[in-house]
């Protein structure tokens, strides 16, 4: 047995590495001034008066891939959260506020709405500059967690309310199919691009469709990471097995 | 120049994640997975992709190492809560 699976992994290895390697002896010099799907994306993406190419391609010309890549959080984090839920052998201790040590404190509550802001900043330019929702919605998501750097778990719980970020995860995904399945019904196709006017080059509503899809995508991975995050703070801060407890169980409730 | 800071980069990059690797005790790897983290979205941003870069910096050098932490702070938690009743 073992020594099939050596001779299978040799197998499968030899020609991964011989596909590898006829792959990159073909592939164009590093730094090359030849850009062909390159241009053909940028001819494209200024056609749609939209200025960050990566945003065209992202959610105009291979939109259909970011709802793959969508689903693909969205599921991961579902699968988290049903994982990571409290199970009927643990219990939810109220974690002790904690003293906080005053510098860490002073920069964690000046840096927070610095950081939120520039989170929101990233995804509602996506269109226009480097970054877009994917990246401000982490920004937006991590920053708001500095809360329990500088001041507590129960600060942060305060001003998260888990529901609202569940809802707002899947609205945000359910927005984006609803985009999408206006382009069929508007007579096109879907997630195709020929729904708004393409607005002015370089301007907040320029793009047609590319803000909305980025702004959807900006709650989803926000409120995707929130709520992961959540779940991971639960287990590490207030969830204990109550399993070989028996003597703590008399005060439990 | 600009191949001279690539070569830089790179070799950092290197360096950061074979002391990623080499360092055994996971809460000071998800540190060096951070500074790593770092250097990544350096290197992209080098490499003309600050899109990527941008991704790197918030997923690799903040999330990961934070859920890897908290990951790693339940596990202590679960050790020390098994053995202190018994």
């Amino acid at each position: 047995m073992n020594r099939l699976r050596l001779v299978l992994l040799t197998v499968g290895g030899a020609g991964l590495a011989a596909l590898l390697v006829a792959a990159c002896l073909r592939l164009p010099d590093f730094g090359g001034r030849r850009h062909p799907y390159g241009d053909r994306a940028v001819h494209a993406s200024l056609s749609r008066h939209t200025a960050n190419t990566i945003a065209s391609v992202n959610f105009d010309q291979r939109a259909y891939d970011t709802l793959g890549e969508m689903s693909i959080l969205f599921a991961a984090v579902l699968g988290c959260v049903v994982l990571l839920r409290q199970a009927g052998d643990e219990r939810r201790a109220r974690p002790e506020p904690a003293e906080v040590a005053r510098p860490v404190r002073r920069y964690a509550l000046l840096v927070l709405p610095v950081a939120l802001l520039t989170g929101l900043y990233v995804i509602a330019h996506g269109q226009l500059s480097p970054g877009g929702g994917f990246q401000g919605g982490v920004v937006a998501a991590t920053a708001l967690h500095l809360l329990y750097l500088g001041a507590d778990y129960r600060a942060l719980e305060r001003v998260r309310p888990l529901g609202v970020y569940e809802t707002t995860d899947s609205l945000a995904v359910a927005a984006y199919l609803v985009l999408g399945t206006a382009g069929v019904l508007a007579g096109t196709a879907f997630l195709a691009n020929t729904l708004l006017p393409y607005g002015t080059f370089n301007t907040l509503s320029s793009g047609g469709t590319v803000p909305l899809l980025n702004a959807a995508i900006g709650m989803e991975v926000a409120s995707a990471a929130v709520v992961l995050l959540a779940h991971f703070l639960d287990q590490a801060v207030e969830i204990e097995e109550t399993t070989g407890e028996r003597t703590e169980g008399a005060h439990e409730r | 120049m600009s191949d001279a800071l690539t070569v830089v980069v790179l070799v950092l990059v290197a360096a950061a994640a074979t002391a990623a690797v080499a360092q055994r005790d996971p809460a000071r790897q998800a540190l060096v997975l951070s500074f790593l983290g770092v250097l990544l979205a350096a290197l992209f941003t080098v490499l003309q992709a600050p899109d990527v870069g941008l991704s790197q910096l918030a997923v690799g050098s903040a999330l990961t190492p934070l859920l890897i932490m908290l990951s790693v702070r339940k596990v202590r938690r679960r050790g020390r809560s098994k053995e202190g009743p018994e």
